[in-house]
């Protein structure tokens, strides 16, 4: 449908590489996805872990992000089971953050002076990582395009100093510069539509997310991983790969939800043992030379 | 007199916490400055997205100065004592004066305390105040500090009669500098006074008032819609909400495309305001009780001027709701697929309460219930069965999945479209009814029985269950539905009795409690229940039968509930009290009638004079029933009646007892007053002719009965001991 309207906006890609440069310009590190499933850009160790302790971090990368329940077989026009995050990560918050967020958004093309931005309330909180902040969801023309967030807490522990995390949807966002209204239309380079790269995999995933996915594998990896995560934070504790194991667990329980084997009161417990995890990994960070880094000088 | 002018200037502060932040930040500086002994012509707070205001007008320039004496210890006092006195007055004993008592000579230490500069006194507690403002969620920002703000504070504009009050915040030092709109001003702007400060910032579009967006917001659709031959959906909670959202609001106009205007227009008022803020616009009314039809139009309010006239704007905004609608389209496209009846069984797989079992299970219960209070009042029972088993059914569908307000509402669409009568299909939705004080009533008859079922059920099953509201929190809107309650049984005049009701519903109801046992025991919640209301009696501690103790504290807490909304009518307590003093009645209707005839009764002289004869009466009965340990209850002997006063008094009772007796019996409580009324001439004259306390033992007793009698005859209808004045 529409095809001939798709050809406004940049291309999918483009929006990528312009926020890459953008942020990069700004002085992020530009990093790659974690090579774990996850839930979204928070999961990664890159915010979660280095949002706490007092070492200075700014950050930005792409995380593909992995909610297996909201896989729609491909049918509709903006869910998806595995979609990209686009997670910029700023400790301390520079006080011009709003500035520097909004210089992102007209470089992507988005002019403030035709446009409604708005920064509307909306708190964040992850009850798997023990995290929370404030902050807001930025609109444009109506249509909620980022999550803006102050960290206050990860894993249970108090951030200070405060980090900004400013999250983009970017599928979202490119259907809105683009002017597409089915996901699969995206215009991902001059060659390919969205719906080319991706449109088999939302079929095939939401199949196996809903129908195949094995549970009592599923049930044995959260274990497994459950267990490898606790004996990697007993005697010499290591922070880094332990954190891994959170991050399986919590995908593997986001499977079995979305299989419908959790009932409601299991579900409660289930989440608070993905946040026990991550509370430990949490503590165990703060304990290693990166999460306690002193500056040497001055 | 010189003015304050203090603004502070944050990221977006959220719409819902502006005007809130704004009393607190006036309501503290206001106190912080009348403890110092400050008075000034007034104070004024301001809200909006990004900063607080607030501006003082005639405040002194220094604060007065304080003279202050204080008492010490005797001259001869132990050296620890003097001093200690001397410590805490920070005085040498030199500086002491010497003053002589009756007691001896006394220390008196005079403090006299020069009134400081207002801008120091200002620097001290604005800090503090800010400090204190209450956010109902804040947060830490700077690095290492706990210091906390709504979001990040920026700036701090202070000035006292044109000069910068020097302090600082959160390391942010104050400053005689603001900015205005994010896109539509650049730069920093000076304001030293806050007429300047007002318009520099309208210059920079940037609107202070809260009210003034408001009224922009208001006026602004009003006149796009008229534009387009329309008028707005009034919708206040969405104008406060919106006039928090823009410093600048500005008004345009889009379209619903024309695929969904078929639709329900509550679920696109709905999907409109609570996803997308938008105000929905409806034709022009044609008939008296018909409003208009939905319009395919909506309004917008945006932050911003744009520079292409709102083009892109508009168009963003339409591309927005059509997804949004597409969603709300595809739920109400499937729910219809799906008998409501058929979904019934699926309340099995919600769990309504913990305690309290599924959906399903409640729903059961509730249907069971609207058939008894269908009969009670002569609904049609077999209807109100249906509209009750029908009526939890669109919790399961996808359009109330989504917006959870419309329950009810889209349980009636679905039930008219499964072609149910449309009395039921209105009891389904009214049978929330009402939501709120402002709410309206059910008054068709089915609504009404399966309103109430579904208020009883919820009551006497959380209060079963041990889950009643308790002084901080109501979880489970138990109020609410208490009030709703007694506002459906009132406003509909339904004769049915409380407590009878209140064993249809509870749960654990006994076999056998039946007949006379029933009556018992219903009276027996009444009457310990009262007793307990009135202070007069603790809880019975061991019933043994826990339907009649949770019966007894579901009746305490109607009872609170009825005097909340009799207070609102106007309605003094005493009154209340005084009729529940009477005896059993728990038929609120009648109830509430006899407590309106009193209150119009004791309004007129004749009854608060009758009051006052009353009284002067209870008294001396009181006295004289305490000397002698005895109740006078006997029958006046009419043969030992002498002064013509009292013949008269006994004459007019007799004749206002026949004739109040027939006048209760019909309930005409007003009629009723009236004959008593006729008793205030007599009574008058007794207390003026007669000496109560006769030499003759007999002549005083009869006196005694005569007053007694009275007693009794206005007991009929209150308690007159419980009026107060």
């Amino acid at each position: 449908m529409a095809k001939a309207t798709t050809q406004k906006g940049l291309a999918f890609q483009d929006l990528i590489l312009t926020l890459q440069n953008y942020w990069a310009a700004q002085g992020c590190l530009i990093l790659q996805p974690y090579d774990d499933q996850m839930g979204a850009g928070t999961f990664h160790p890159a915010t979660t872990l280095r949002a706490l302790g007092p070492r200075p971090w700014n950050a930005a990368f792409v995380q593909p992000s992995r909610r297996p329940s909201d896989g729609r077989y491909g049918e509709n026009p903006n869910r998806l089971q595995h979609y990209y995050q686009y997670q910029v990560i700023l400790k301390p918050a520079p006080e011009n953050v709003q500035e520097l967020y909004l210089g992102s958004i007209r470089a992507i093309g988005l002019d403030p002076d035709v446009h409604d931005i708005r920064f509307v309330e909306d708190d964040w909180e992850s009850p798997t990582l023990g995290a929370a902040g404030l902050g807001w969801e930025v609109w444009c023309d109506g249509m909620e395009i980022t999550q803006f967030t102050y960290f206050q807490q990860v894993g249970g522990i108090e951030c200070d100093p405060v980090c900004a995390e400013i999250t983009y949807g970017l599928e979202r966002l490119a259907m809105y510069v683009q002017d597409v209204e089915f996901v699969y239309d995206l215009k991902f380079n001059d060659q390919f539509r969205y719906g080319e790269v991706f449109h088999q995999a939302e079929q095939e995933f939401s199949a196996y997310n809903f129908e195949r996915a094995d549970t009592e594998i599923l049930f044995q990896h959260f274990k497994d991983a459950e267990k490898q995560c606790r004996e990697l934070l007993s005697g010499k504790k290591l922070a880094l790969p332990a954190y891994d194991q959170c991050i399986k667990a919590s995908h593997a329980f986001n499977l079995l939800d979305a299989r419908g084997v959790i009932s409601v009161t299991e579900r409660a417990a289930y989440i608070g043992r993905v946040r026990a995890l991550a509370q430990a990994c949490c503590e165990a960070w703060l304990e290693t030379p990166m999460g306690e880094y002193k500056p040497r000088f001055g | 007199m010189p003015d304050l002018l203090l603004e502070l200037f944050s990221e977006e502060i959220p719409a819902r916490m502006q005007a809130g932040a704004a009393r607190d930040l006036e309501r503290l500086m206001v106190g912080a400055l009348t403890d110092r002994g400050y008075l000034f012509d007034g104070a004024k707070a301001f809200a909006g997205p990004r900063r607080l205001t607030l501006a003082i007008a005639g405040l002194p320039a220094k604060q007065k100065d304080v003279r202050e004496e204080l008492k010490g210890p005797k001259t001869d006092a132990p050296q620890a004592a003097i001093d200690g006195f001397l410590k805490k007055t920070g005085l040498t004993r030199d500086q002491l004066r010497i003053e002589k008592t009756p007691k001896g000579d006394v220390y008196m230490a005079v403090i006299e305390r020069a009134g400081r500069d207002t801008p120091h006194v200002l620097a001290e507690i604005i800090p503090e105040v800010m400090a204190k403002l209450p956010w109902p969620k804040s947060m830490r920002w700077k690095p290492g500090s706990p210091v906390r703000w709504v979001r990040p504070l920026h700036s701090i504009l202070c000035t006292f009669d044109g000069e910068l009050v020097p302090f600082s915040f959160a390391g942010i030092s104050s400053g005689l500098h603001t900015r205005g709109h994010r896109f539509l001003s650049e730069g920093k702007i000076e304001a030293k006074r806050f007429d300047d400060y007002a318009q520099k910032l309208k210059a920079a579009h940037v609107v202070l008032e809260a009210e003034e967006r408001s009224a922009i917001i208001f006026e602004g659709v009003k006149q796009a819609a008229f534009v387009h031959g329309l008028e707005m959906i009034p919708d206040e909670g969405l104008l406060a909400e919106v006039s928090g959202l823009a410093e600048w609001p500005v008004v345009y106009i889009g379209t619903i495309q024309d695929e969904f205007m078929d639709v329900p227009a509550e679920i696109l008022q709905t999907s409109m305001r609570t996803h997308q803020k938008y105000f929905s616009l409806r034709e022009p009314q044609t008939s008296k009780n018909m409003p208009g039809r939905m319009a395919n139009r909506f309004a917008l309010v945006a932050n911003m001027i744009a520079r292409d006239g709102g083009k892109e704007i508009v168009a963003g905004n339409e591309r927005v709701l059509r997804a949004r609608l597409s969603d709300a389209k595809f739920f109400w496209d499937e729910d219809r697929k799906t008998r409501l009846a058929a979904r019934v069984e699926k309340l099995k797989g919600i769990v309504f309460h913990a305690k309290l079992g599924t959906q399903f299970e409640r729903v059961e219960r509730i249907e069971k219930l609207a058939g008894e209070i269908a009969h009670l009042i002569g609904a049609d029972v077999e209807m109100a069965k249906r509209a009750a088993h029908l009526c939890k059914a669109d919790l399961t569908s996808g359009v109330v999945g989504e917006f959870p307000e419309l329950q009810g509402v889209m349980g009636r669409y679905y039930a008219l479209h499964d072609e149910e009568n449309a009395d039921v299909a209105d009891a389904i939705r009214d049978h929330y009814k009402p939501v709120g004080p402002s709410d309206a009533v059910p008054t068709e008859k089915v609504a009404i029985a399966v309103a109430l079922a579904d208020k009883l059920d919820a009551l006497t099953g959380f209060f079963a269950a041990g889950e009643k509201p308790t002084g901080s929190g109501d979880p489970f809107a138990l109020r609410r539905a208490a009030l709703g309650v007694i506002r459906i049984i009132l406003e509909n005049k339904l004769p049915v009795r409380l407590v009878s009701l209140y064993f249809e519903a509870a749960p654990g109801r006994h076999p056998t409690m039946k007949g006379a046992i029933l009556s018992n025991l219903q009276e027996m919640i009444f009457r310990s229940s009262l007793r307990i209301h009135k202070n007069e009696g603790a809880f019975p501690a061991d019933l043994g039968s826990k339907i009649v103790s949770d019966g007894i504290t579901l009746l305490l807490f109607f009872i609170e509930r009825l005097k909340v909304i009799l207070k609102d009518k106007g309605i003094r307590h005493d009154l209340i009290d005084a009729v529940f003093g009477v005896g059993y009645e728990d038929n609120l209707v009648r109830l509430v009638a006899r407590v309106e005839a009193l209150q119009a009764f004791l309004k007129s002289d004749d009854g608060a004079n009758l009051l006052a004869g009353y009284k002067r009466a209870a008294n001396i009965l009181k006295v004289e029933e305490k000397k002698d340990a005895k109740t006078f209850i006997s029958e006046v002997s009419e043969i030992h009646l002498t002064e013509p006063a009292e013949k008269a008094l006994f004459a007019a009772l007799a004749k206002a007892k026949a004739a109040i007796t027939p006048l209760l019996q019909k309930e005409d409580f007003a009629a009723a007053m009236q004959q008593m009324a006729a008793l205030r001439v007599p009574v008058d004259a007794f207390f003026d002719g007669v000496k109560v306390n006769a030499d003759d033992r007999q002549v005083r007793e009869n006196r005694l009965n005569l007053l007694a009698s009275l007693r009794a005859t206005l007991h009929q209808v209150a308690d007159f001991g419980k009026i107060e004045g």
